[in-house]
């Protein structure tokens, strides 16, 4: 019985919130058990953002946790912030593209995405939310792929359907 | 299986609401349910329902009593500082019996205090707020389905006493997103369904009866005295109806945490962790705050060393524990306030102290 | 032989609570003369404030209830947006509707809510025993101004129909009088076309009635009427301050 307890943190307008309820959409569809909390605050973009989701395949009491199986950090003050609420033995993906520190601890694994860099090639930095996100998945298969392009197709629809080819492609991109 | 879908707590309060008959919304901006208002404003309509942004919550509460005095279901949401400008209206409404649901959507205080979740409000929402003998049953789901499921029954359950009742959550839950599967559309109710069920209702009497008043203002003390006896029968009805509880691992808990909504959710892992540190532990989660379930307090196993209140709040429910309890076990307090909320391991290890303590 | 007068159905056969002199009676008769003759007693809901009105409902043969202190507007919206096909009204004193129901009535004309709202300006707390008002006149004595009401302390007397009137959502704003036989006649024109822009959903409609109130101004009937004509008209003039083509 698996239980991912992932947190999510960066600035407001990174589309940190957008990827936590993604993995918690797509874990759904999959029939696991999920919650999304994001952190709330007065309505402004460029302050902190952060989420908690959690991923099951057992009932969830707490949608509050002690302690992260998962830390992704999109800038610099999440990690220096945040680097602690990882459980030893787990991960920290860290978006090098904005993040120059070092991970401080060694009792969980690294990994390092050029997140940012990655989205300018791929002709859009506002993309860098979504190539993290294609890390994670790859890299510790939460929810599978597969349910994760079916909820990407459903959130780059409508009047934002030109930029779901983009986003397809950033989901894609990173190779373990 | 039935379809389920992730929703923002307060985007499914609304839906549920909607499902649940109600077809007018009154509302004004106030974080942490500024969604509610949003969602009814682009919803309501498409079931012929009407949404109108208030000039203030007094006016809101003030605008779902006449729209509620024709008979058609009202349901209205604020936050804790809102709430207060509404306890004028909730009292009235009271008095003159008219239904209504109320979403409170609650916050840290006192005054305007923060916008993080918080439980200051069980005083003023199980308490009174208004004037005068008057209840208002006040319901606190723990997550997003049961607010669903108490938000769709608390339309008939307003209509059968002819009273508000409440729906409490904090800004977590209205802010936090869970898979729920949503009620089916109840049928709003029809003019027909209003002139057999609500002969109180204003509607324009056509010429073809009395004219109904509804009223609140009774100047002479009998008839008063008289209102308020009324009043009070149907309350000990809601006291004989209305309480909801959960209880869980009670049998040979040395502890036994009382705690509702989101905090009861931290119980259930604090629970856990104490368990693995060789401490049983037990949970009552009040369901109804108003009335309160006294007689889950008789449910303790009487090896119990102590009970604990764990709150987002001062020890406000925990008056009304001790008063359940009767002595019969000690009662302490677990908190954190103004929008800090503990984590399960935070919870257990103020345990472990207060254990240590008695023992 | 020919009737020439009868009561209107509009008002049920009982006497009524207020003081001798007290002109609540006309402008009850009035309104519910107005809701016969269109033929509306049967669709229409009433919203009684608090104050001497609030037992309106005894004697007015409509549906109506009461509301809390100055919320009438806010209950009126209500109901209005609950039943866009009936008429209507809050029946409203100035002490409930200029003081602390300023922001109700302000609001309602604002979203220009399809109902009317007769408002009562008396210039001084009734029910609660003649204390001042945002209307009492400059000079004018009450039981919280012995000495007369002075500018300096508590501000010019408030001309609510004027403000109202800047309010695009009120779309018919009349000021009328209850002193004389000629005005009670223009009252009851004023307050005819105030529910026709209703039945036309036109807007906001708004009629302020300058009433007496003989208890509290310590004068006979007589003289209450002659007070009114003398001090309140010149301060309130009367007249149409705003009316849609449509009802002209």
């Amino acid at each position: 019985m698996a239980t991912h307890k992932i947190f999510i943190a960066g600035f407001g307008g990174q589309g940190i919130i957008l990827i936590g309820q993604m993995i918690a959409h797509a874990g759904m569809l999959e029939g696991k058990e999920v919650t999304f909390l994001p952190s709330y605050g007065p309505e402004m973009r460029g302050g902190t953002a952060n989420c908690t989701v959690i991923v099951s395949d057992a009932p969830i009491s707490c949608p509050i946790i002690d302690q992260a199986t998962c830390l992704v950090v999109m800038n610099q003050p999440s990690l220096i912030r945040f680097e602690k609420i990882v459980a030893p033995g787990g991960d920290i993906f860290v978006n090098t593209s904005l993040i120059k520190h070092k991970v401080e601890r060694e009792d969980v694994t690294v990994h390092n995405v050029d997140s940012g860099e990655i989205a300018k090639e791929l002709g859009n930095e506002r993309a860098a939310n979504i190539v993290m996100l294609g890390a994670l998945i790859k890299h510790l298969e939460i929810v599978k792929l597969e349910s994760i392009e079916k909820v990407l197709a459903e959130v780059f629809s409508g009047s934002k359907a030109d930029l779901l080819q983009l986003n397809q492609r950033a989901l894609s991109t990173w190779k373990k | 299986m039935k379809e389920k879908k992730l929703m923002k707590g307060n985007e499914a309060f609304a839906e549920a609401a909607i499902r649940g008959g109600c077809s007018l919304y009154f509302g004004y901006p106030i974080t942490p349910q500024n969604e509610i208002p949003e969602y009814m404003s682009r919803e309501l309509h498409k079931v012929g329902g009407t949404f109108a942004q208030a000039e203030s919550e007094l006016a809101a509460i003030n605008m779902a009593y006449g729209g509620a005095l024709t008979g058609k279901h009202v349901f209205i949401s604020s936050s804790s500082p809102g709430i207060a400008l509404m306890q004028e209206g909730m009292s009235f409404l009271a008095s003159a019996e008219v239904p209504l649901v109320i979403m409170n959507v609650s916050r840290g205080g006192p005054g305007v205090g923060g916008i993080q979740p918080g439980q200051g409000d069980y005083r003023q929402v199980t308490k009174g707020g208004g004037n005068g003998d008057y209840h208002v049953p006040v319901f606190a789901p723990a997550s997003i389905q049961e607010s669903v499921d108490i938000i769709y029954e608390a339309v008939p359950i307003a209509d059968e006493y002819r009273n508000p009742v409440m729906v409490l959550v904090d800004g977590m839950l209205g802010q936090m997103m869970e898979p729920v599967v949503l009620p089916p559309i109840r049928r709003q109710i029809t003019s027909e369904e209003i002139a057999q069920k609500k002969p109180w209702a204003l509607t324009g009497h056509k010429g073809e009866r009395t004219h109904n008043v509804v009223k609140s203002l009774r100047l002479k003390p009998d008839e008063l005295e008289k209102h308020n006896i009324h009043l009070e029968d149907k309350y000990k009805k809601m006291k004989r109806e209305l309480i909801r509880y959960q209880t869980d691992r009670l049998q040979g808990a040395t502890v036994v945490f009382v705690a509702f909504g989101t905090m009861s959710r931290i119980i259930n892992e604090a629970v856990d962790h104490l368990e693995k540190a060789g401490i049983k532990a037990g949970i009552i989660r009040p369901i109804s705050l108003w009335p309160f379930p006294d007689q889950a307090f008789d449910e303790i196993d009487p090896c119990t060393k102590v009970i604990i209140s764990a709150e987002l709040s001062l020890g406000q429910m925990m008056e009304d524990i001790k008063s359940a309890v009767a002595g019969r076990f000690p009662v302490e307090l677990i908190y954190r306030v103004g929008g800090m909320v503990p984590t399960p391991m935070e919870v257990a290890d103020k345990t472990k102290k207060i254990l240590e303590v008695i023992a | 032989m020919k009737k020439i007068f009868e009561y209107t159905k509009g008002m049920l056969p009982v006497s009524t609570h207020y003081c001798p002199g007290c002109t609540h009676g006309i402008a009850h008769r009035l309104v519910m003369e107005v809701l016969e003759e269109r033929g509306l007693l049967g669709e229409s809901i009433g919203v009684a404030p608090i104050g001497c009105s609030i037992l309106s409902h005894n004697y007015m043969n409509v549906d109506m209830c009461e509301s809390a202190h100055g919320r009438a507007p806010a209950v009126a919206s209500g109901i209005r947006r609950a039943m866009p096909d009936k008429i209507v009204f809050t029946y409203q004193g100035d002490g409930d509707l200029a003081s602390i129901g300023a922001g109700e009535i302000v609001h309602a004309a604002h979203r220009g809510e399809k109902f009317t709202t007769i408002f009562v300006n008396n210039a001084i707390y009734g029910m609660t025993g003649g204390q001042m008002a945002p209307t009492t006149l400059i000079g004018q004595k009450s039981t919280t101004g012995i000495e007369g009401r002075k500018k300096e302390i508590s501000g010019m007397p408030l001309r609510v129909a004027e403000m109202l009137a800047t309010i695009d959502g009120a779309v018919f704003v009349e000021r009328v009088a209850l002193n004389t036989p000629a005005n009670i006649r223009k009252a009851k024109k004023a307050i005819d076309k105030a529910f026709a822009v209703q039945e036309k959903r036109l807007g906001f409609s708004f009629v302020e009635v300058l009433s007496t109130c003989p208890t509290n101004w310590g004068l006979n009937p007589v003289e209450s009427l002659k007070w009114l004509g003398k001090n309140m008209i010149p301060y309130y003039p009367l007249g149409n301050l705003r009316s849609p083509e449509e009802v002209e």
